[in-house]
């Protein structure tokens, strides 16, 4: 395949696509944040007390 | 907002409005049906026909309709923060991101929709699906997305009765008012009202986990409060309306109808706003000062009632609607302030 072939993205769309991308990790990576911090929460001080022995 | 030279020239939208059908479910252009595969790959994109992949971020957060979602953050927070009980606060923060996301999902579900019509309104033709910025499958996709998410992160996070609400607001913006009511009724704005209505009790209700005397008054003082502010706004921006072919009261109605109904609504709103004092869930200096603000309420509707001509009658309606903005914002700000103060006194937030 030549660099002919397929679509063209102008440098403009390549920078709005890029935003695009970078926007949609940043929400990704907060979500995984969220329930991380979410579980913690969830799970309470006593989380390292129970149902070991 | 970066008028790039790649971006409209192809002119992928610019000739949208004319043939945009009625059913808003995205621009289906002849030009695309008609290419084969091998002459679109030839094709720069913009001329495809398809013209998505187009928006910057930027056009994407202004999907979320960003000025609606700050008073849906407000009220919903107020909400959370009066009612009795507490939460935990970094479930209290899910709970309003939840929230805020949901409304702004549901904006976008109604600017996908509502494209044709927004394309036709001076005040709404700028937003991203009738300038072109994004495509209306886009808005519909990136709308539906986010609802799911905040629905269910609300009830997997805090609790199930919230997230129906929060679902059911949504549901009640997008389908009910966006697609049938907006178009059809003079009393769009009456019903769709309670849309917006909804945020404090879906707060209220991410800390009790149940709905109550109160936190319906908090609804409807929102509930009364859109009708007077939406007519006062018809009043000044009768034409977009008209053009648009929106049955707004105004335009169907006639604006006497229009003065009259603003007033009584106002006379309707001033004690609903004072409730809170006398359901005692708010001070005595709440109501004091709630009732003087809906006093003036009504004094600055009564003046809208009685002026009808020329530019004493715009600037009427414009200080009605500039005041009600004031009047909602300063309600819940002293709601919050007084349930502070009621928590400062009695030692600590219960």
């Amino acid at each position: 395949m030549s660099d002919d072939d397929g679509i063209r993205l102008s440098d403009d769309q390549k920078r709005r696509q890029r935003g695009r991308s970078i926007a949609i990790g940043l929400a990704l990576a907060g979500l995984v944040v969220l329930f991380y911090v979410v579980t913690l929460v969830k799970m309470g001080p006593g989380v390292l007390d129970k149902g070991m022995y | 907002m970066g008028e790039g030279p790649h971006r409209h020239q192809a002119g992928t939208y610019s000739r949208l409005p004319a043939e945009w059908t009625r059913t808003g479910s995205g621009p289906r252009t002849r030009k695309t049906c008609l290419m084969s595969l091998a002459e679109i790959q030839d094709t720069p994109l913009d001329e495809t026909g398809f013209g998505g992949g187009q928006g910057e971020v930027g056009d994407y957060i202004a999907l979320l309709k960003p000025r609606v979602m700050s008073l849906v953050i407000f009220t919903a927070f107020v909400g959370m923060l009066i009612a009795p009980g507490g939460i935990h606060p970094v479930l209290g923060a899910v709970a309003i991101l939840c929230i805020a996301i949901g409304a702004g999902a549901s904006g976008a579900l109604n600017m996908w929709y509502d494209a044709d019509i927004d394309a036709v309104m001076s005040r709404t033709k700028g937003r991203p699906v009738p300038a072109g910025k994004v495509t209306a499958q886009e808005a519909l996709v990136f709308g539906l997305t986010l609802s799911a998410f905040s629905v269910l992160v609300l009830g997997l996070t805090v609790n199930w009765l919230a997230a129906g609400l929060l679902a059911f607001t949504i549901f009640f913006y997008a389908v009910i008012y966006t697609m049938w009511l907006k178009r059809a009724t003079p009393q769009n704005i009456v019903i769709g009202g309670a849309a917006g209505a909804f945020p404090p009790m879906i707060g209220w209700a991410a800390v009790t986990g149940d709905i109550s005397v109160e936190s319906v008054v908090l609804f409807l003082i929102i509930f009364m409060w859109t009708p007077p502010h939406f007519w006062a706004l018809s009043l000044f921006k009768r034409g977009d309306y008209e053009s648009a072919r929106i049955p707004m009261l105004p335009v169907v109605a006639g604006e006497d109808a229009t003065r009259r109904q603003i007033l009584a609504y106002s006379v309707l709103l001033a004690p609903v706003g004072v409730a809170p004092a006398l359901l005692g869930f708010a001070s005595p200096v709440y109501g004091a000062i709630a009732a003087v603000l809906g006093v003036a309420f009504v004094w600055y509707a009564v003046k809208v009632f009685r002026e009808r001509e020329g530019d004493a009658a715009r600037k009427a309606s414009v200080q009605l609607f500039k005041f009600s903005l004031l009047y909602l914002f300063l309600v819940f700000a002293l709601l919050l302030g007084d349930s502070l103060f009621a928590a400062l006194f009695s030692g600590g937030f219960a």
